[in-house]
């Protein structure tokens, strides 16, 4: 009964539907790639600080608001050591975070951080910081944890202030082997 | 064979007999048959799982069932009814009528097409088994959004499995059809001389092959995120959870035109049959069926206005959403134009399909509302969302489904149904799912949440009518099976047209169909087609 035309068609339909298990696939470095180049979602970008040009003289002031968060899974404690900053574009500064272990075991977890409004994530560079890394706490103990960051001097003159927020989760145990 | 004589043609027919016919089946009247009848219990399990669902919301408060229970019903009731009911009859229609419809003598692949239908009570006996699971069965909805879904318990690996065999039982079934159409019709039949219902479901398997890939790709996901360490939806592993609704709207958007499309192919095969007209815009139907397909791959977002999208991606959402409504209008005004002036008469799939007409629209302007952008975040997982498209898909889809069994069932089983049970069946249904569905649009818009079994005292009159009508239409449909036993096992005899208006291949073989049809292809004259 199969002649040549249905055996032709047949495997052509099959290698479209591979294909578009495949475009299923595709999708999660396309969202990536996507989101980074518009900036959606408050990914920042992470730069090398020797890769960054020398100051530049401004007089504009950025205000950044300090926030932090724990995801329900995790049995910590977190807490900024300033609220608000208020920094010049261009220039290189420190924050501090504190960050307590209450479980009576070790944990390790992941800081996912997050820069609203979304335009201003593309102009937040984080040259050292606590969420690079997994962080590990004994138990009950109280870490302080550095971001070292520069708002880029190309940053849109309408963005006056913005919020640099981190989240704690718990890591999972695949990525803290 | 077929070139003898009628009454020894049947002699020839080597019907295997007993359960290795249903078995072992490769026969496209069978194998529809089979689709037709789980499609039917299906939707008798989803609908009893909908009779608990507006019984808990019959009065406020929880009387009956705990909300976890409550929301596994919502969850099942809506992969039951879209995979198991809906989905399969309009499988089980293109299997008994394509053959027939473009004069070929069965599909081009039978044994797979034997193979899809069989893995269908596999996936759902996976699927319901759940229920009875440690922790219940999956209660995140039928979206599976994580993180939520990930914290189903037992049941998680069972939901993607059984959506894995689904979509690999659609995906086969769509291969079948198309390679059956695209080689195997009758000669001198060209593709814009097919029926519409052959259009709408070729262009429904192009959108079946492109979607549900993407679905199972999706949900393979979810599976590696929560047994072997993937972080794609996850945040604490550098994913998005946000991804996850654009890949699976990816699917999701085709899926309700996959739904939908059969249904205006059935509703464009009766219209003209009882208008005693031919379909108007023949060839702009066909243009209109392939612009919806092509445009739903480009709408997903609309789904998903509220999760913090730029702004100029909601307008471009919203624009193309707004577009939809053209080719879509287009099919409507076309319908009303093959009636205009129409000899009409109102036989129960008459009813039907200008029931469809009337309350699809309805609950494609109520689309229309939901694709505006800014009226979207007060709509956004109310009861409007729930009213809307059950409007699309229960008076919509299911409608024209009803429509369909009632139009071909004198060519199934030789014999004309119940005509004044089939209107008595119509009316009941018609008026109760309105009384069902339209104060859910009231609700909506006071802000009645979605997925919730409690809910606020102010909403507790229109919460009733709406149960009531619930449980009208529910009881309404056992008289259905009653017509469609009552048709098979006896009743007037239908002559081979059955109906006075009725034109194209399948009204040329008798009634009831004979096991083999076309094993010589038939000679084409035009006025023989339906869209000669």
């Amino acid at each position: 009964m199969t002649n040549k035309g249905t055996k032709k068609t047949v495997i052509i339909l099959f290698i479209v539907t591979v294909l578009m298990f495949g475009f299923g696939y595709a999708m999660v470095p396309l969202y990536d790639v996507f989101c980074k180049i518009t900036g959606l979602n408050g990914k920042t970008i992470r730069v090398v600080e020797s890769e960054v040009k020398k100051e530049y003289k401004t007089d504009r002031i950025v205000k950044i608001r300090f926030d932090s968060n724990i995801n329900g899974d995790l049995p910590w404690k977190l807490k900024s050591n300033v609220k608000t900053m208020h920094v010049q574009p261009g220039k290189f500064y420190e924050a501090t975070y504190v960050v307590e272990n209450l479980y009576n075991g070790d944990v390790t977890g992941q800081a996912i951080p997050s820069v609203s409004p979304q335009v201003a994530s593309l102009y937040f560079k984080k040259a050292e910081c606590f969420c690079f890394i997994n962080q590990l706490l004994k138990p009950g103990e109280v870490k302080e944890m550095v971001v070292r960051f520069e708002v880029d001097k190309d940053i849109p003159e309408e963005v006056t202030a913005l919020t640099l927020s981190y989240t704690f989760f718990r890591a999972k145990k695949v990525a803290a082997k | 064979m077929s070139t003898i004589a009628k009454d020894t043609h049947h002699d020839h027919e080597h019907k295997p007999t007993g359960l290795k016919r249903w078995f072992f089946s490769t026969n496209h009247k069978d194998i529809g048959t089979l689709y037709l009848i789980f499609a039917l219990t299906m939707f008798f399990v989803g609908g009893a799982m909908a009779m608990i669902i507006r019984a808990e919301l019959f009065q406020p408060g929880l009387q009956f069932v705990d909300p976890q229970f409550y929301n596994s019903m919502v969850t099942i009731h809506a992969l039951v009814m879209i995979f198991g009911a809906v989905m399969p009859a309009g499988v089980g229609l293109a299997n008994w009528m394509i053959p027939l419809m473009i004069g070929a003598p069965d599909m081009a692949l039978p044994r797979m097409n034997n193979m899809s239908f069989w893995i269908l009570p596999f996936a759902f006996a996976l699927l319901l088994s759940t229920i009875f699971m440690q922790g219940g069965g999956p209660a995140g909805g039928w979206t599976m959004y994580p993180p939520l879904v990930l914290q189903t318990g037992d049941a998680f690996p069972f939901l993607i499995f059984a959506v894995h065999f689904l979509g690999v039982s659609s995906i086969m079934g769509a291969i079948n059809i198309i390679a059956t159409v695209f080689n195997m019709r009758a000669p001198g039949m060209s593709l814009m001389q097919m029926p519409l219902f052959v259009w709408t479901w070729v262009i429904t398997s192009f959108l079946l092959i492109a979607s549900l890939p993407v679905l199972a790709g999706a949900v393979t996901m979810l599976l590696t995120d929560k047994y072997f360490g993937t972080s794609f939806f996850s945040a604490a592993g550098g994913g998005d959870p946000v991804l996850f609704q654009h890949i699976f709207w990816f699917f999701g958007h085709p899926e309700v035109y996959i739904l939908a499309l059969p249904a205006f192919g059935i509703v464009s095969s009766i219209i003209p049959t009882f208008s005693r007209k031919p379909l108007f815009g023949y060839a702009s139907m066909v243009y209109a069926t392939a612009s919806i397909a092509i445009l739903s791959f480009f709408v997903w977002a609309h789904h998903m206005f509220t999760v913090g999208l730029p702004i100029k991606g909601e307008l471009f959402f919203m624009y193309a959403t707004m577009l939809i409504a053209v080719p879509t209008g287009v099919k409507v005004f076309n319908w009303m134009a093959t009636m205009w002036k129409g000899s009409m008469t109102f036989e129960t799939p008459m009813l039907f399909a200008v029931a469809f007409v009337i309350l699809f629209t309805i609950g494609g302007f109520s689309g229309l509302m939901l694709g505006i952008t800014p009226v979207d975040f007060q709509y956004h997982d109310t009861y409007f969302v729930v009213a809307h498209f059950h409007y699309v898909l229960l008076t919509g889809a299911v409608f024209a489904l009803m429509a369909a069994v009632y139009y071909w069932l004198p060519k199934w089983t030789g014999h004309m149904y119940d005509e004044r049970l089939g209107k008595i069946h119509f009316w009941l249904s018609a008026i109760s799912a309105n009384v069902l569905f339209f104060p859910q649009h009231f609700l909506g818009l006071a802000g009645m949440p979605r997925r919730i079994p409690d809910y606020n005292i102010q909403f507790a009159d229109f919460n009733m009518i709406s149960s009531i009508g619930g449980f009208a239409y529910g009881l309404t449909q056992l008289l259905f099976i009653y017509i469609v036993i009552k048709c098979a096992l006896g009743g007037k005899k239908a002559k081979s047209v059955s109906w006075e208006g009725a034109r194209g291949l399948e009204w040329t073989v008798p009634s009831p169909a004979p096991f083999h049809t076309f094993e010589t292809p038939p000679k084409i004259r035009k006025e023989m087609l339906e869209n000669g």
